[in-house]
C-alpha cells in the first residue's frame, strides 16, 4: 500500500512538475531530489507520530503499573476514546506556550541546542532497513553512521546546560556529558561484537546475516551484548533509572530548566525519538529485525508468509519500546558515581570479554550462527 | 562464598528481574483510579465539610452566642459579636467563618453545646472572588436550613457515640 | 551537484577553523572547532572515505570536544587576562606559524608523501572501504597500528595509575564495596516480649 501510493505520487505529481518546471539539463537530479524527500517525509511523519503516542503510551503504562488508568478524558470528534486526544492536546499547548530566554542565556546557543539534539535522533533514521528493500539510504557504514548519531545527542544537552546560564541545567549537562561518554564505549563496543558476528557493518545485511530461525539471531550468541546494549542505550537516551541529566528531585529538571513551549517539547521530542531508534536498533541488530519469527518451523512459517516484514520489525521494535516504560516504572534513579562504575568498570570489561569469545565463535565457525 | 553469590546474582540481573516481575504482574491488577465526577468515594457521616448554623424545628436559632468555638478554633477562623435579644435572650450578631482560614478540624462542632455550628457533608463548593469564601451569619443559617434533614439524620448516626 | 556540496562544506570548513582562531569566547571556539570536524568529516565523505568520515565524527566530535567542551565549561576563563600578553606575543607567534608552515610544507611535500609511492586503491562507492582499510592495517601495516595500539595502552596505564595513587587522603566512597552490603549484615531484628502492665 505504501509502495503504491509512493509510485502514485512521483507518477501523477513529481513527474509533470519536474518535467513542465525544471531545466531539462537538471531534471534528472530534481526528480531523485524530490523523490528523496518524500521517503524523508514518510519516515520522519511516522516517527513523529510514533513520538507523540509514546508519550501516551508511556502515562497510560506507568498508570496501569501504579494502579492508575492514566489520561483518559481529553479524546477525539467528541468521543473519549480512552484520550487518544491527549498527545494532540498537549502539542497544542506546548505550541502555543510562549518561549521563555533567560535574561543573560546564550540566546544563539540557547535556541540552537533543542535543535541540535532532535536533528541527529531523526537523521539515523535514514539507514535503518524497514524491510528486504525499503531503506532510505543503503550505505556501507550504517552501523557507524548511527553510532556517530547517537554520539551527537549529547551536544544539544551540553550546550542548553551551558547556554541557559543556570546552576540547574548547568549541572545537568555535566552529569549528561560524563554519562554519555561513558556508555558510549560500551555501547560501542558491543555494536562491535555484532559487527564481527555479522561480518558487515550495513543494517541490512546484519538482518540478512541473522536469517533461519530465531535461534539463529544475534541475541543468543550475543546475549551479554544485548543485554548491554539495552541498558547502555537507556543511559544514553538519558531514561529513567539512568535519568540523573534531568533528575526532577535533585536537580528540578537539569539541562531544560529554562525551556518552555516549543523549544521544550523539541528536547522531549528528542529524547522519544531516541528511545524508539534504540528500539529499532535493538530489534535489527539482536533480533532479526524484519525477519518472522517463525521461519524454520515448518507449519507456522507458511501459516505466517503473508505478514510483511514491516509488521515484524514494528512489533519487536515495540516491545522495546514498552521495556523502556516498564524500566522507568520500575527501577529508582542510579546515583551518580555508581552509574560511572556501571559504566567503566563492569559494561566495559564484560564486553570486552564477550568480543574474544565471539571472535573464537566466529574463527571456530561454531553452528548454528557461523557455520 | 557470599561474594561469588552476589556477583552471579548482579550478572544475571536476579533482583532487576524480580523488580520488573513485580511491577508487570501490578501491570494487570485492578486499577484503583475513581473517575470522580461520575464515581465518588463513600463518605462517612463524621465527614469534615462546609459549616452550617441549625436551627430548633420551631424555627429559633440554635446558637447561644457561648462563644467556644471562637475560643477553640485553632486557625481563629471564627468571628462572634453578640447582643441581648429584646426577649432577653443572648444571641449572635455577626458569626462569620473565613472558610481561607478554616482547617476543617471540627473542633467548633465539638465544643458547640447547642448542637448549632455544625460540619456538612459539603465539599464540593467555591468562591470566585475574593470574599466569596468568608461565610456569614445569614448565609451559614441558609446552608443549615437547606441541609437540615441531611444533618439532622447524620447527627441521628452519630448520636450513640457521644 | 556534488562540487557544489564540495564548496559549501568547504567554505563552512575555513570559516569555523578561522573562527576558532579569532572568537574571543572559548566555549564558542570549542564549538566551532566541532563545526570544522563536521564539515571536514562531510568532505571526507565527498571522496567515498565513509569509514574515516564517520570515524572523525564518533571519535572527535562525540567523545574527544565533548570531554574538551566539559573541561572548558568548568574552567572560568578571564578574557581580560588571555587579552593582556597578545601584543607582547604576536612576533614570536608570528614566526612559529610560520616555522610551521615552512616544515609542514617540505613533510608534505618530501617523496615520502609523493602520490607514486602508495599504490592507489580505487575507492567506489559500492566497495565497503572499511574492509579496505581494515585489510591494510591488519596486513600491511601491522606492526605501525599495533605500536600505536600499545603506546596508547601505556598512555591508559599511566593516566590511570597517576589518578589512582594512594597516597591521596579523600572522602570518596567506593560503590563496589557499598553494593556489597546487605540488609542483613546492617540490620538486625529483635523479637521482645511486650511489657506486661503491673499491678
Amino acid at each position: 500500500m505504501l509502495e503504491t501510493l509512493y509510485h502514485l505520487i512521483s507518477q501523477y505529481i513529481l513527474l509533470p512538475l519536474t518535467l513542465f518546471v525544471i531545466p531539462v539539463d537538471y531534471q534528472i537530479e530534481a526528480m531523485i531530489f524530490l523523490q528523496t524527500t518524500i521517503k524523508i517525509f514518510a519516515i520522519i511523519i511516522p516517527v513523529l507520530i510514533t513520538v507523540a503516542y509514546f508519550t501516551y503510551a508511556e502515562r497510560k503504562v506507568i498508570g496501569f503499573i501504579q494502579g492508575r488508568i492514566g489520561p483518559n478524558r481529553v479524546g477525539l470528534f467528541g468521543f473519549r476514546l480512552w484520550g487518544l486526544g491527549q498527545p494532540i492536546a498537549d502539542a497544542v499547548k506546548l505550541i502555543v506556550k510562549e518561549i521563555v530566554i533567560p535574561l543573560n542565556a546564550n540566546r544563539t546557543l540557547f535556541v540552537i541546542a533543542p535543535i541540535l539534539s532532535l536533528a541527529p535522533a531523526l537523521a539515523a533514521w535514514a539507514v535503518i532497513p524497514f524491510d528486504d528493500t525499503k531503506v532510505l539510504a543503503d550505505i556501507n557504514a550504517g552501523l557507524l553512521y548511527v553510532l556517530a548519531l547517537t554520539s551527537l545527542a549529547v551536544y544539544g544537552v551540553i550546550i542548553a546546560g551551558w547556554a541557559s546560564n543556570s546552576k540547574y541545567a548547568f549541572l545537568g549537562a555535566m552529569r549528561s556529558a560524563a554519562q554519555i561518554v561513558a556508555y558510549e564505549i560500551a555501547m560501542g563496543f558491543a555494536l562491535v561484537g555484532v559487527l564481527i558476528a555479522a561480518g558487515s557493518l550495513n543494517l541490512g545485511e546484519i538482518v540478512n546475516a541473522q536469517a533461519g530461525s530465531v535461534v539463529h539471531w544475534f541475541w543468543l550468541p550475543l546475549l551479554p551484548l544485548f543485554v548491554i546494549y539495552f541498558i547502555s542505550g537507556v543511559a544514553e537516551t538519558n531514561r529513567a533509572p539512568f535519568d540523573v541529566a534531568e533528575g526532577e528531585s535533585e536537580i528540578v529538571a537539569g539541562f531544560h530548566v529554562e525551556y518552555s513551549g516549543m523549544a521544550f517539547s523539541v528536547f522531549f521530542m528528542a529524547e522519544y525519538a531516541n528511545m524508539i531508534l534504540i528500539a529499532v536498533l535493538s530489534a535489527l541488530l539482536f533480533f532479526g529485525g524484519w525477519l518472522s519469527p517463525f521461519q524454520g518451523i515448518i507449519y507456522l512459517e507458511d501459516f505466517f508468509s503473508w505478514v510483511p516484514g514491516m509488521f515484524w520489525l514494528l512489533a519487536k521494535t515495540s516491545i522495546f519500546m514498552f521495556l523502556f516504560l516498564w524500566f522507568r516504572a520500575t527501577f529508582p534513579r542510579y546515583r551518580y558515581d555508581q552509574i560511572m562504575r556501571l559504566g567503566w568498570k563492569v559494561f566495559i570489561p564484560i564486553t570486552i570479554v564477550w568480543l574474544v569469545i565471539v571472535s573464537a565463535l566466529v574463527v571456530t565457525n561454531i553452528p548454528p550462527w557461523f557455520s | 562464598m557470599n561474594k561469588i553469590k552476589h556477583y552471579l546474582n548482579s550478572l544475571f540481573l536476579l533482583e532487576l528481574m524480580r523488580g520488573l516481575y513485580l511491577t508487570g504482574s501490578h501491570l494487570f491488577k485492578r486499577k484503583i483510579t475513581v473517575q470522580y465526577p461520575e464515581e465518588k468515594t463513600p463518605q462517612s457521616h463524621r465527614f469534615r465539610g462546609l459549616h452550617a448554623l441549625r436551627r430548633y424545628p420551631n424555627g429559633e436559632e440554635r446558637c447561644i452566642a457561648c462563644k467556644l468555638c471562637e475560643a477553640v478554633c485553632p486557625a481563629n477562623a471564627i468571628t462572634i459579636a453578640s447582643e441581648a435579644r429584646e426577649d432577653g435572650s443572648r444571641r449572635t450578631t455577626q458569626y462569620d467563618i473565613d472558610l481561607t482560614k478554616c482547617i476543617f478540624c471540627g473542633f467548633c462542632e465539638e465544643s458547640c453545646p447547642v448542637d448549632s455550628i455544625v460540619e456538612t457533608r459539603i465539599f464540593e463548593y467555591h468562591g470566585e472572588k475574593r470574599g466569596d469564601l468568608l461565610l456569614t451569619k445569614s448565609q451559614l443559617l441558609e446552608i443549615g436550613d437547606k441541609f437540615e434533614k441531611d444533618i439532622a439524620a447524620d447527627r441521628h448516626e452519630d448520636a450513640k457515640f457521644r | 551537484m556534488t562540487q557544489i556540496i564540495f564548496y559549501i562544506f568547504g567554505a563552512m570548513l575555513l570559516l569555523s577553523a578561522t573562527m576558532v582562531v579569532v572568537i574571543k569566547n572559548p566555549i564558542h571556539a570549542a564549538l566551532f572547532l566541532v563545526l570544522s570536524f563536521f564539515s571536514s568529516a562531510a568532505v571526507w565523505l565527498l571522496l567515498n572515505a565513509e569509514f574515516l568520515a564517520i570515524a572523525l565524527v564518533l571519535v572527535y566530535v562525540g567523545a574527544v570536544m565533548v570531554l574538551f567542551l566539559f573541561v572548558v565549561m568548568m574552567l572560568d576563563i578571564n578574557l581580560a587576562t588571555l587579552r593582556e600578553g597578545f601584543a607582547r606575543y604576536f612576533p614570536l607567534g608570528i614566526i612559529i606559524a610560520l616555522l610551521m608552515v615552512i616544515a609542514m610544507g617540505m613533510v608534505v611535500g618530501s617523496d615520502y608523501f609523493a602520490s607514486d609511492t602508495y599504490k592507489q586503491i580505487s575507492i567506489s562507492a559500492t566497495q565497503s572501504n572499511t574492509k579496505l582499510l581494515g585489510l591494510a592495517i591488519y596486513t600491511d601495516y601491522l606492526y605501525q597500528f599495533e605500536i600505536a595500539g600499545a603506546i596508547l595502552l601505556v598512555a591508559i596505564i599511566a593516566a590511570i595509575s597517576l589518578s589512582m595513587s594512594k597516597s591521596k587522603i579523600t572522602k570518596s566512597t567506593h560503590p563496589n564495596e557499598q553494593v556489597l552490603a546487605k540488609k542483613e549484615d546492617r540490620l538486625r531484628v529483635v523479637k521482645m516480649k511486650s511489657e506486661e502492665k503491673k499491678g
